[in-house]
């Protein structure tokens, strides 16, 4: 129960807080990544942390994402709760073999008999200026291998919750930080116990609406709120957002029942759109929706290209008007 | 450039004194009993490959000395990460054979308990179990366990791997409790260790800022003995040692393969004569410590397993099909579960339609 304990957060500063909280509650939950120690992650995420709970819980460890990984899964081995950061989503893929062939599969081949609770953050997405491989959105590589859960925050009080629940979830958990969306600020209740916030794997309705489902994760939650919001005023139209939050395993309960009630969706990422996660929705839509759909599921989403130079980003990233659009183009069938 | 051999028993069977590898209380019977059951369980697996009884095998033939000597210089609480060709450690760590026929026949990934045996699950990608290694020896470390070690197995192959590098790396710098032990049998399937690496392997361990010694692969007795000292340092926080058992893959490198489009008859012939089993018969046998009613028994033993390997395996069953979508996630995940309910469903229809 929330005592009403509530403070203005960023988001980065609210997954300092809740990494915090984990490493407090629980002494085998430990730090590990390039430069979370004395300079606090890149981002600031971890500041503070490794002079609190020392060099052993707070590691900075060589500059290798793949040993990073690699050794996390030992030390799981070993009754640890390491939580990895991944600098850029650019750098995850030297490690990607540790996390889809060993991460992900270890329960499975054991039978059962290993849990690996990893936590690999990942700041994501673009929108930030930066120079290539900072920009990307890779979510979809991990949640098409089972074994994995994938997680999108979208807002600071998100954020303060669901890492906690990412790291004492038994399952390894790919926990995705929207990069640009670290120095948004809304309050946090920090009294609020962790067991009675959303299920992790719970999507949420942020904004409530009777027209269309716009369904999204990550940065894209802000923005897809703020294209509610011109809608109701400009066009009169009323979209209910959903954050999705879980992108593996996918809270289809929730989806379809927004869906059912809307008669329309569009999924709105910054992955590219092409067997993008806005695929398997619109399939799963479609089947299950079947006959309460107006029109065909849209998707919004980043090209079938590289990510762009950062001069080029704002056409590449789905913003407001490509989001409006898009919505629009559901009510021309 | 030098390169140091440590030998203990020559190819001939004699002795080689070492003062810094004292072997007091080895039981070198029980070593030659362990290596000729471990031969045993590799010829009778390679039959029920030929049998159709295994998808397929990857034979230690050879490597007995390397994976028994070193095996048997763990403590029970020592931690083991094998690649997927360590039957002999295996042995040593208590696992039931059919445990290994499991995987190679298709029935599991493998599914033994890696705690209950200190032997983690057989890992195919190529060095990434060295990793898992050198952070399960940070556990230990920060557990303040001073009387365990961690020994992670590869190949020569391996270690061209970049994980193998960063393992040798991070476990460095941490100054983590793990012994790495290669066993270099020459050969990664048809590659040769010049395709590999232009320096000796344990070489290697220079560069990463710890010590790295040559082993005669085929001479059980310096196995055990550098292993052992190798684990002994890194409990009393000594850090890494690399060990490098030079040895020879005397078979294929898995049932698929065939050598001999890539290697010389010769060469197996001069390995053949360093045999790690054949040596120690002849030292136990011109020595005395073991006379001919010993090595009739461990023959007999070594039949009686064969006959219960044949026959186990032929009568393992195949898993449920629903148990495919077991053990995915550690609770409820609703794609996983709705995707089991249909195919159940669709099973059932066969199983109606059949009564």
């Amino acid at each position: 129960m929330s005592t009403g304990n509530t403070t203005k957060f960023t988001l980065s500063r609210a997954l300092n807080e809740g990494l915090r909280r984990s490493l407090e509650k629980d002494p085998k939950v430990m730090i590990m990544g390039e430069d979370v120690g004395k300079l606090g992650g890149v981002f600031r995420v971890t500041d503070g942390l490794q002079k609190d709970f020392g060099e052993h819980r707070v590691v900075d460890t060589p500059l290798a994402e793949s040993g990073i990984i690699g050794t996390a899964i030992g030390l799981a081995l070993r009754g640890y709760r390491p939580v990895c950061e991944i600098q850029f989503d650019g750098f995850v893929f030297p490690a990607t073999d540790q996390i889809i062939s060993q991460l992900a599969k270890m329960r499975y081949r054991s039978k059962g008999q290993l849990t690996l609770p990893v936590t690999i953050r990942i700041p994501f997405g673009g929108g930030i200026g930066a120079v290539e491989h900072h920009s990307e959105s890779p979510e979809v590589f991990f949640a098409h291998t089972a074994g994995l859960r994938v997680v999108a925050c979208g807002d600071p009080a998100d954020a303060y919750t669901m890492i906690q629940q990412s790291i004492e979830c038994d399952d390894p958990v790919v926990f995705l930080e929207p990069k640009r969306r670290y120095w948004d600020k809304t309050d946090v209740d920090t009294s609020a116990r962790v067991e009675d916030a959303l299920p992790l794997h719970k999507a949420r309705v942020v904004a409530e609406g009777s027209d269309v489902t716009l369904l999204t994760y990550g940065p894209l939650v802000r923005t897809c709120l703020e294209a509610a919001e011109a809608a109701r005023e400009d066009d009169r139209r009323s979209i209910e957002v959903v954050d999705l939050r879980s992108l593996s395993p996918l809270d289809m309960e929730t989806i379809t029942v927004s869906v059912a009630k809307t008669g329309r969706c569009v999924v709105a990422h910054e992955a590219p759109v092409y067997v993008g996660l806005g695929a398997e929705i619109a399939a799963r839509v479609t089947e299950q929706c079947f006959y309460h759909l107006e029109a065909p599921v849209l998707r919004v989403g980043g090209f079938a290209t590289p990510y762009p130079a950062s001069r080029l980003e704002d056409h590449y990233l789905p913003d407001l008007d490509r989001i409006l659009d898009g919505v629009d183009r559901t009510f021309g069938f | 450039m030098t390169v140091e051999l440590i030998q203990l028993l020559t190819p001939e069977g004699e002795r080689v004194d070492n003062p810094e590898y004292p072997l007091d209380d080895v039981d070198i019977k029980g070593l030659y009993r362990d290596m000729v059951l471990v031969r045993r369980v590799d010829t009778e697996a390679i039959s029920l490959q030929r049998q159709g009884e295994l998808g397929i095998w990857a034979s230690l033939l050879g490597q007995e000395a390397a994976q028994i000597g070193s095996g048997r210089a763990l403590s029970q609480r020592d931690m083991a990460f094998p690649s997927y060709r360590e039957h002999g450690v295996a042995w040593c760590r208590g696992l039931d054979p059919m445990k290994l026929l499991e995987l190679f026949r298709g029935v599991s990934h493998g599914g033994w308990d890696p705690e209950e045996h200190k032997f983690h699950l057989y890992t195919i990608v190529i060095g990434d179990q060295t990793l898992h290694a050198t952070g399960y020896a940070m556990g230990i470390q920060r557990d303040g366990a001073e009387d365990e070690a961690v020994i992670a197995y590869f190949g020569d192959g391996a270690t061209s791997q970049g994980d193998v590098s960063e393992a040798f790396n991070f476990a460095s710098v941490f100054n983590a409790p793990v012994v790495f032990f290669c066993q270099n049998n020459q050969w990664a399937i048809s590659e040769s260790n010049e395709r590999q690496t232009r320096v000796p392997i344990y070489q290697r361990a220079d560069g990463f800022g710890f010590s790295g010694v040559r082993v005669d692969g085929n001479d059980v007795l310096a196995c055990y003995a550098v292993t052992r000292k190798a684990l002994k340092a890194a409990r009393e926080g000594q850090g890494p040692t690399l060990i490098e058992a030079f040895t020879y893959r005397m078979g294929a490198h898995t049932t698929t393969d065939d050598p001999t489009r890539y290697r010389v008859a010769s060469e197996l012939e001069t390995w053949k004569l360093k045999d790690p089993i054949e040596r120690v018969k002849s030292y136990l046998a011109r020595t005395g410590e073991a006379d001919a009613a010993f090595f009739e028994q461990v023959e007999t033993e070594a039949d009686e397993l064969g006959k219960h390997i044949r026959e186990a395996c032929r009568a393992m069953p195949d898993p449920e099909p629903l148990s495919i979508f077991d053990n995915v996630y550690t609770g409820a995940n609703a794609i996983v579960d709705a995707e089991r309910a249909q195919f159940g469903a669709y099973l059932e229809q066969f199983e109606e339609a059949a009564r």
